[in-house]
């Protein structure tokens, strides 16, 4: 219980330091920077124009103190202020749109590819030297490739030339989004080739990382003497070798994770998914600041509430930390 | 390239005495050997790329005909579409995504090494906050923080790019290099150096520094890794000066210009291609390099078969027989161990990596 106290307390600061970078970043830019921005606007309406200066810190928005208070209460309240681009509508309702298609596609993906991955490295680092382990060069160049580069490959050979899956888009046009089938399996049939995407390429990470875990594990007295009393094979590997690799694998699960979906919200992009990524660029290409901000909030928080998911099962599958002795 | 640096900090070897650099080549694995190889190749197409390239990257040729013309005689990789031809771009691409990729990885390793030493040297207080900094720092996702930082950036060019990514790529390195001082702090020769009087700076730059150079170079490879990483994807979606040749930029044109849909896989293909293999090869080096620290890891072919069912009790594991292993290449190996970066696992709490260096307590005594 101390161990995920603990750490609550670190990702309460992170949340903290995330809060405050974003508010600092518009403050901290040079005055011409501002100034620049600010006439990128000239036909802003003026509760827009007066959120925009708000947000910047110009004008009289009131001491520092005073605009970081309400700052934060404004998060707090998940209260984003209004979009520039696509005005009057609220930052918080473009969100609610786009966010359900991106942690459906990718935390559906990262899981398969986790629970994949870790699979492949239990078999790769048991059967040291065996043909999985051997392909292993070549899953590190898959690795290396750009997400989105391999997502445009995809597209071309899949999509373009094949016509297998769709180019691109969650659904296909003139469906209206709702709980109905023709829908569902539209968007179903859309996601397919950006997930196997995302499995194609974080796959090859935590496989390498589990046979490396696996392989020192292995090596272990204890895993020895448990041959060495004749278990048999499955056992050995799963309930005294995986079984403690998979502890590290798991620690390593939170801090890739920020990678995963790095990776995952540019790959967006090239299948026009309609998720947070896609939004992200739109934000950017037209200098939707506020939009930018509120996103990177959003991604931010999303990663830290994984993160503490994931110390929640250290806490169920290591005794160590349950006993208070571990970190 | 690394490797060299490395060997000779661990053991200097007599000038030219060219078979035992020979016979370090050797016993480098296959991996790192490639790795090596591919490396060696684009930092020679880095260096002499944009002096060789048969045309000018940017000069549109108006011919209709040179419009997306694909591979031929004098333009060896196709055209663009506005005529451009596609090889001196690669060649002007390398040049700056390299560069870029360089630097960054300079200024973040030596981020990564002050804050890693200073926090575990200086203990108390500062290695509380500098850990907590550093962990912070590591669970943000780096790339929206990127992407909202030259969002706001007035100009977007090589030098915002280079500033942006390395004042968020030190916290891996500094977290890595963080515990390996920890481990060297306490080893007896550090004591002695502070009994004979020497300044803190000094025992840090001349004690600390020195036994982490493998490690460092470890962590300036993964550095150069991330930097070309994320500056290409940052480049594809327009956040960089997008009137110059990189090879995000020219992925940027390729993508917005429909080529993939136009079909010229000539435009798209090699930039990307580029891209990885430049990765690949850091990655190859880098498990190389590891796997020659850390024997388990290696090939069947070369490592002793410890796993499956081809283990014997009787088998000596591989840390004994890299006991018995000349003591040069132990000093080289145990740097690297138990720390690796590809890893990616977090350091054990600091007590337990104490136990766990016995071996490198024995062989990194200075004879």
């Amino acid at each position: 219980m101390a161990f995920v106290v603990r750490r609550l307390a670190f990702y309460f600061v992170a949340a903290w330091v995330a809060l405050t970078v974003n508010f600092f970043i518009p403050r901290a830019m040079p005055g011409s920077a501002v100034q620049d921005i600010m006439s990128k606007f000239p036909n802003l309406q003026p509760p827009a124009y007066k959120a925009l200066e708000a947000m910047l810190g110009v004008g009289h928005p009131g001491s520092l103190w005073h605009q970081y208070t309400t700052y934060l209460d404004d998060v707090f309240h998940l209260n984003f202020g209004t979009d520039l681009i696509e005005y009057p509508a609220k930052v918080s309702t473009l969100l609610g749109q786009t966010i359900p298609w991106t942690l459906t596609l990718v935390g559906t993906a990262t899981v398969i590819a986790f629970f994949l991955g870790t699979a492949l490295g239990i078999i790769a680092g048991w059967r040291h030297g065996g043909w999985l382990d051997r392909v292993l060069p070549g899953l590190m160049f898959l690795q290396a490739i750009p997400y989105f580069f391999l997502a445009l490959l995809l597209i071309d050979v899949l999509a373009i030339n094949n016509h297998i899956f769709p180019i691109g888009q969650g659904y296909a046009g003139g469906l209206i989004p709702g709980w109905h089938w023709s829908f569902i399996s539209s968007a179903i049939y859309h996601s397919l080739l950006p997930a196997f995407t995302i499995v194609i390429t974080s796959v090859a990470g935590w496989m390498l990382q589990m046979r490396n875990v696996m392989i020192t594990t292995i090596g272990e007295d204890y895993v020895l003497a448990a041959q060495a009393k004749g278990l048999p094979s499955r056992r050995v590997v799963f309930t005294y070798a995986a079984r403690n690799a998979i502890l590290p694998q798991l620690q390593g699960f939170g801090l890739a994770l920020g990678f995963v979906v790095s990776g995952a919200i540019i790959m967006e992009i090239v299948f026009s998914y309609p998720g947070i990524g896609l939004l992200l660029l739109n934000a950017v290409t037209s200098n939707d600041y506020p939009l930018m901000q509120a996103i990177f909030l959003v991604i931010t928080f999303t990663v830290l509430l994984a993160n503490l998911i994931v110390d929640v099962v250290i806490v169920f599958v290591d005794p160590r930390v349950r006993a208070g002795a571990g970190a | 390239m690394v490797v060299a640096t490395m060997s000779i900090s661990a053991d200097p070897l007599p000038p030219g005495d060219k078979r035992q650099r020979f016979a370090l080549w050797k016993r480098l694995p296959t991996k790192a050997k490639v790795g090596a190889v591919l490396l060696g190749f684009f930092v020679l197409a880095a260096i002499i790329g944009p002096m060789v390239a048969p045309y000018d990257p940017s000069f549109q040729n108006p011919l209709p005909s040179l419009s997306m013309h694909p591979p031929n005689g004098s333009y060896l990789l196709g055209t663009t579409e506005s005529g451009q031809d596609v090889l001196s771009q690669l060649l002007a691409g390398i040049r700056m995504t390299m560069e870029l990729a360089v630097i960054v990885g300079a200024v973040a390793t030596g981020l990564s090494v002050i804050v890693g030493v200073s926090a575990a040297f200086l203990g108390g207080v500062w290695d509380e906050v500098l850990s907590l900094v550093s962990n912070v720092f590591l669970v943000i996702p780096a790339l929206p923080l990127l992407i909202l930082l030259l969002g706001y950036l007035p100009q977007r060019g090589q030098t915002a790019t280079i500033l942006v990514l390395s004042l968020l790529g030190w916290p891996w390195g500094a977290r890595v290099i963080r515990a390996q001082t920890l481990a060297i702090r306490n080893r007896d020769f550090i004591a002695a150096s502070r009994e004979t009087g020497e300044k803190t700076w000094r025992i840090l730059f001349f004690e600390i520094v020195p036994n982490e150079v493998s490690l460092i170079a470890a962590s300036f490879v993964n550095t150069v890794l991330y930097a070309i990483g994320a500056s290409v994807a940052l480049a594809f979606i327009g956040l960089a000066d997008l009137t110059s040749w990189s090879l995000g930029t020219m992925l940027y044109w390729a993508e917005g210009q429909q080529a993939l849909e136009l079909g010229a896989w000539w435009w798209f293909a090699p930039p990307g291609i580029a891209v990885a293999l430049m990765g690949a090869s850091l990655v190859l080096l880098n498990t190389g390099i590891d796997e020659l620290g850390n024997p388990r890891l290696r090939d069947a072919s070369s490592a002793s078969r410890i796993a499956g069912r081809r283990l014997r009790p009787t088998d000596p594991t591989p840390v004994l027989q890299t006991l018995r292993e000349p003591r040069r290449a132990l000093a080289f190996l145990h740097s690297f161990s138990r720390s690796s970066l590809l890893e990616a696992r977090p350091p054990r709490s600091d007590k337990r990596s104490l136990q766990a260096m016995p071996i490198v307590a024995r062989s990194g005594e200075q004879p």
